[in-house]
């Protein structure tokens, strides 16, 4: 890109700026199958418009994915879409929302590694499509709730009949959304973060 | 009608491999990670950038500044994470961290890191979470 004309560039609006005091910042991601909801889940209840930032996965990072041989040079662009929250005047929150392909997301270094937990939204049109996701979570310790986006025309199930499907442990919630709602996405974000203190009360998180 | 069952994966797959460290975590040289696991910033830590590390200019571009770094200069004049700058700019996030990395051990910006998930969880750091959503 042509830097040459960087005082055009983009930036925050002004009213988007974060304060100075802002010292840390900390990540949820929101995970789920193609067209369920995820950027719209983001833009509900962030503060900026959402914005999106991508990755270009090549052979150093392919190579750790055993379904890749290392010979492989393919480049991939991974797009993630993310909005921010301000949690006080010295935390900021961000949501991460994860389009495209699914088997790239974990071959993004340090996305699900340091965040504090995950969203998986499912539409139950296509429950199938989540199913590895909480796989590969749950093998790297990411605490996660499940969100249930109800459209319309979408099959209901009980929660313990979907708990049954999902093949999850009692304590995990899983709730009803509507992510185009601003309430209904907060209350989402919301029992995440009571399931990840019920977690820190047990002292189950590892 | 009932949900299609999902089926857990073998429990006997190899570990996903470990995060990259700044000890022997690069695998092979020439590889991204490595550029910002080797670059020391300003207090002699080592500069791990994540998504959300914040970044703030310390001064106002100068003139021996590169067209790029003065954009993130000017850019993060007040706090702005690694992610909304590879927005900004349009930049990959792997393409980002260099030039931060770049900036940093020139002294022209400092790094906040984020809060990560630990083995040992902060509760007041999720209560502020829970009250800062409360509000919105």
């Amino acid at each position: 890109m042509d830097f040459n004309g960087s005082d055009t560039i983009p930036g925050p609006r002004t009213e988007d700026q974060l304060p100075h005091t802002a010292q840390a910042a900390v990540k949820i991601v929101i995970v789920g199958g193609f067209g369920v909801g995820k950027t719209t889940m983001v833009g509900s209840v962030s503060e900026i418009r959402p914005l999106t930032t991508e990755e270009t996965m090549t052979q150093a990072g392919i190579g750790i994915d055993d379904n890749y041989g290392s010979d492989s040079k393919t480049a991939t662009t991974v797009a993630m879409d993310f909005g921010r929250i301000s949690i006080t005047d010295k935390l900021v929150l961000y949501l991460f929302g994860t389009p495209g392909q699914e088997r790239f997301w974990f071959l993004w270094n340090g996305l699900f590694e340091g965040a504090l937990g995950a969203v998986v939204l499912v539409d139950t049109r296509r429950l199938e499509v989540s199913f590895d996701v909480m796989g590969r979570l749950e093998e790297r310790g990411v605490p996660f709730v499940v969100a249930v986006n109800t459209f319309p025309d979408a099959p209901r199930y009980p929660v313990e009949e979907l708990r049954t499907a999902l093949d999850l442990s009692p304590d995990i919630p899983i709730l009803d959304c509507d992510v185009r709602r601003r309430a209904s996405s907060k209350d989402v974000l919301m029992t995440l973060t009571r399931f990840l203190h019920s977690l820190a009360l047990s002292g189950a998180l590892t | 009608m009932t949900p299609p069952r999902r089926k857990r994966r073998q429990q006997d797959l190899p570990p996903p491999p470990p995060p990259p460290g700044p000890a022997g975590g690069a695998k092979k040289s020439g590889s991204p990670e490595r550029l910002f696991t080797i670059a020391g910033s300003v207090d002699g830590a080592r500069a791990e950038l994540d998504l959300v590390t914040l970044i703030v200019a310390r001064s106002a571009p100068g003139p021996a500044a590169s067209p790029e770094q003065a954009a993130v200069l000017r850019l993060c004049a007040a706090p702005l994470s690694v992610a909304e700058l590879s927005a900004y700019l349009q930049l990959p996030f792997s393409a980002m961290t260099v030039l931060i990395t770049e900036l940093i051990a020139a002294e022209l910006v400092q790094a906040r890191a984020p809060i990560v998930r630990q083995a040992l969880p902060d509760r007041s750091l999720l209560e502020a979470v829970m009250h800062g959503l409360q509000r919105l």
